[in-house]
């Protein structure tokens, strides 16, 4: 269900990566060098049910990510996974929250257009009367000195 | 039986008349006895609601959580179109114009509102400070933030949005804003206890109508307000969710 990702939707000259996603889905990405800044006083904030499938996003999640909020509804965030984040971020994420945890990291992010975006994320899962109804992911502005760490780091994971 | 509400220390001084005459009116209206208690500081209105002396309150996002899961609290309503953003200031002078420039160890001046100083905190995140490598000045009000700057007593102002706003043109003229959150979904509320939880309807809809009348629309006008919305469940349990998101 998540496309491949189309050369007329990119801006700039891109490269090509395929993606091998949960349950054995591939994906074409097309990306780029374009980073876009992360906006001043902002929060970007996305909701999912609980097998993970985008159910709410906010107006900053909308304008970063190039998708509309259409597009964003009823798929699942690794329609923003760029190839440069290692699989090993996503496994810690899902085995953190799926136990009950809280779990914050830096993702680097792939927008529509081909461009990518740093976050400093965190991911909850939602508890209604004692049982996980979906999950909660809230990014903020990352520093650039933890960006730079994280750049690192993720290179020699994968 | 006596019920007693509480409004969160952090009103701005000059609404206080408001939410006692606003008490008055909620007692006629549900012919029910409720004592408005205001309590000086954070750490004794959280006493009081510890101890279940609490069974209404205008609360602070930052409490939601602990009413809601630790007490049995449930929303009413909120200020409607109104949200609680903070706003991180230097002065004028001052030649830094982004956050990412401001160095460790300066001095941030706040005050004890907790929502608006984690704001302020996850503002000057991308700067990498922290509460452990910035000098923090705990100021009594927002008038006292902006004077530690104009004296050169602190670097960075931590204000409510709405607080900034509301200071002279004079002072605002000697501050330059680095950022304003835009954040929209965190907000104060009204919200109820447990022992009053079977008039929650009849009192949602009391505020809900309220500024239908000419005479308690005074009563909103001076608190600020233009008339109360409601907060269903959902919209507090999300509130909930992004505050533990935001508190980490
Ligand atoms: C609430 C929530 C928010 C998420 N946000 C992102 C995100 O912003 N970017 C991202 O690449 N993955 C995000 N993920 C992780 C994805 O679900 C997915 O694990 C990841 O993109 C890697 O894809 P894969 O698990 O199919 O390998 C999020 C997961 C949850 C539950």
């Amino acid at each position: 269900m998540l496309k491949d990702m189309q050369p007329e939707d990119i801006i700039g000259e891109y490269k090509e990566a395929v993606l091998n996603l949960y349950g054995g889905m591939k994906r074409k990405v097309l990306f780029t060098e374009i980073e876009t800044p992360y906006p001043d006083g902002k929060l970007i904030v996305s909701s999912t049910d609980s097998d993970g499938l985008i159910k709410k996003v906010n107006q900053a999640f909308v304008d970063m990510s190039c998708y509309t909020e259409e597009e964003l509804i009823g798929m699942p965030h690794c329609i923003l996974r760029h190839p440069d984040m290692p699989s090993a971020a996503y496994k810690d994420l899902w085995g953190t929250i799926l136990d009950g945890r809280t779990w914050q990291g830096y993702v680097k992010n792939l927008r529509k257009d081909g461009g990518y975006y740093w976050v400093k994320a965190t991911v909850i899962p939602n508890i209604r009367k004692g049982q996980v109804v979906g999950y909660t992911s809230v990014r903020r502005k990352p520093s650039r000195l933890k960006v730079n760490e994280s750049i690192k780091l993720y290179s020699t994971l994968s | 039986m006596t019920f007693n509400f509480t409004v969160s220390p952090d009103f701005a001084p000059d609404r206080l008349s408001g939410w006692y005459i606003f008490n008055t009116w909620l007692q006629k209206q549900t012919d029910s006895a409720i004592h408005l208690e205001i309590y000086p500081d954070f750490a004794a209105q959280k006493a009081a609601i510890t101890s279940d002396k609490i069974d209404l309150i205008y609360a602070n996002p930052y409490d939601a959580a602990m009413l809601v899961r630790e007490k049995g609290f449930l929303p009413l309503v909120k200020s409607a179109g109104s949200s609680d953003e903070a706003i991180l200031a230097v002065h004028r002078d001052n030649a830094i114009i982004d956050v990412e420039a401001l160095p460790s160890g300066i001095r941030v001046a706040h005050t004890q509102d907790p929502d608006v100083r984690m704001i302020g905190m996850i503002m000057l995140e991308p700067s990498n400070l922290t509460s452990d490598t910035l000098q923090a000045i705990n100021c009594d009000t927002y008038i006292l933030v902006a004077k530690n700057i104009l004296q050169n007593k602190a670097d960075v102002g931590i204000f409510l949005a709405q607080a900034y706003d509301d200071l002279s043109d004079l002072v605002k003229k000697q501050l330059k804003v680095l950022v304003r959150s835009q954040i929209s979904v965190i907000h104060h509320s009204l919200m109820i206890g447990p022992k009053l939880q079977a008039k929650r309807e009849e009192i949602q809809n009391l505020l809900i109508n309220m500024h239908g009348s000419a005479k308690s629309k005074e009563i909103l006008d001076s608190l600020g307000f233009s008339c109360w919305q409601k907060v269903d469940d959902e919209e507090m349990e999300f509130m909930i969710d992004l505050m533990d998101t935001l508190a980490i």
